[in-house]
């Protein structure tokens, strides 16, 4: 089990600037995500997209914001738990137990939901019945790239994970590349590559087309598509891979006995405090009477939920406001001052 | 005040007034209308507001820029008439447009 003085879920903008602040103040703290990347929203749907709101920041991508946020941590000795979706969160006696999906269980009197609009989850195909085939043979992402050796695989989507994936797999696999329109999103490179591996025979390719319906019996046998003009095709497969970006989900955070509003977590101003004591919601998860959508509220609510936690975390000592101009003991937290 | 027509998956049908200025969006997230989730809050980067546009009103509609038919790409059954309807601006022109509610967002 670990011991923290706050858990921060999520590692977005949000959830590293709060951890800025918990530092700062002098508790510890450890930040859990489910992407396998610190960034968040940021990184995962606008690393180039440029963001001109950022105080004093005239202009950023969310990848270089994220890098800075990175940086503004350096002084600081923080664990990120990446690739690890919280589960569950219950209260023992005195802390709040968090356990995750991959076994990991924290103690901890705070816990900090900087969530974003909840946890990434891969998109997946409409028709019902490939649920019953995931994980066997249809799959979202690539574990073990040996299980399609001479079999049939069939790839959908038009972004670079469908088109890598296709390329690399025509290698050793007969590859059927399936797109809803003509004109592919990935990189010109690639789509060059799979433009010559279709020349070649190597990948069949259909476009405008999509998936109607999946059929086998335990085992995947053919998968039914059709065109805008309802014109169907039945291709054999062995394996089908979708590739259509990821989706939001609240996921589990909605059985924390959280009040929530639509699919955000009701939050006080004071403290940024769900309606359970040490459970704090900050970034675009939260809502309240004016709340906006912004990373700038992000990180006010982040600093403001930070010093709620030290009445928890260290319920003996008195909480000082400083500045980092100043104040020697903040200095020295930073490594500026010996 | 142009009237915009929310037609959900189940069939009800919402017809609201929504301000010149305002997405189809924003029409439906500040009217409560069920089935569209908008989670980037209109940046074009998620593909949860998408509606198909009804056939008569499509090809009225100010044609889609780049990005739109990329994040379409990750849009639950998408079709022909498929549109997001955070970059469909309301303007008098659009008045009496109507829009079907896919089933799911994702």
């Amino acid at each position: 089990m670990i011991k923290t003085d706050a858990l921060i879920i999520g590692a977005g903008p949000t959830g590293l600037f709060t951890a800025h602040q918990l530092k700062l103040i002098g508790l510890n703290c450890e930040i859990v995500d489910n992407l396998d990347k610190i960034g968040g929203q940021c990184i995962e749907l606008y690393p180039d997209k440029p963001i001109y709101d950022i105080p004093a920041v005239p202009e950023c991508t969310g990848e270089e914001l994220t890098k800075n946020l990175i940086n503004q941590l350096k002084p600081f000795d923080i664990k990120f738990h990446l690739s690890e979706r919280v589960e569950e969160v219950k209260k023992d006696d005195v802390n709040w137990i968090v356990k995750t999906n991959n076994g990991k269980i924290f103690s901890t009197p705070n816990v900090i939901i900087a969530g974003g609009v909840g946890s990434f989850e891969p998109r997946k195909f409409p028709v019902k019945e490939c649920e019953k085939f995931e994980n066997k043979s249809v799959f979202y992402s690539v574990n073990d790239k040996k299980i399609f050796e001479g079999k049939t695989v069939a790839i959908f989507g038009g972004g670079d994970s469908a088109l890598d994936w296709a390329v690399e797999l025509s290698k050793n696999s007969k590859v059927n590349l399936i797109h809803r329109r003509e004109e592919f999103r990935g990189a010109q490179a690639t789509v060059n590559k799979v433009h010559a591996l279709v020349k070649e025979g190597k990948i069949n390719l259909f476009t405008k087309y999509q998936m109607t319906s999946v059929k086998g019996n335990g085992l995947l046998e053919s998968i039914d598509i059709k065109n805008d003009d309802e014109e169907k095709k039945n291709i054999k497969v062995d394996y089908v891979l979708g590739f259509f970006g990821l989706i939001m989900q609240l996921g589990p955070i909605a059985n924390w006995g959280l009040n929530l509003n639509k699919k955000t977590i009701e939050v006080d101003t004071e403290k940024f405090e769900t309606n359970q004591k040490g459970i704090y919601a900050v970034g675009d998860i939260c809502s309240y009477p004016g709340k906006l959508r912004l990373i700038l509220s992000g990180f006010h609510e982040g600093a403001l939920a930070a010093r709620a936690c030290f009445k928890l975390a260290r319920p003996n000592e008195k909480y000082r406001f400083e500045f980092t101009t100043t104040s020697t003991s903040l200095l020295k937290r930073l490594g500026k001052k010996e | 005040m142009p009237k915009i027509t929310y037609i959900t998956s189940e069939n009800e049908t919402h017809t609201i007034d929504v301000d010149n200025g305002l997405t189809v969006m924003e029409g439906a997230v500040q009217n409560d209308i069920p089935g569209i989730d908008a989670d980037c809050g209109g940046g074009m980067a998620c593909a949860t507001c998408h509606v198909y546009v009804t056939e008569d009103w499509f090809d009225k509609l100010p044609k889609k820029e780049d990005g739109e038919e990329d994040m379409l790409d990750m849009a639950y059954e998408p079709k022909k008439n498929s549109r997001l309807s955070c970059q469909i601006v309301v303007s008098d022109e659009l008045d009496g447009l109507k829009v079907n509610i896919p089933s799911k967002q994702g």
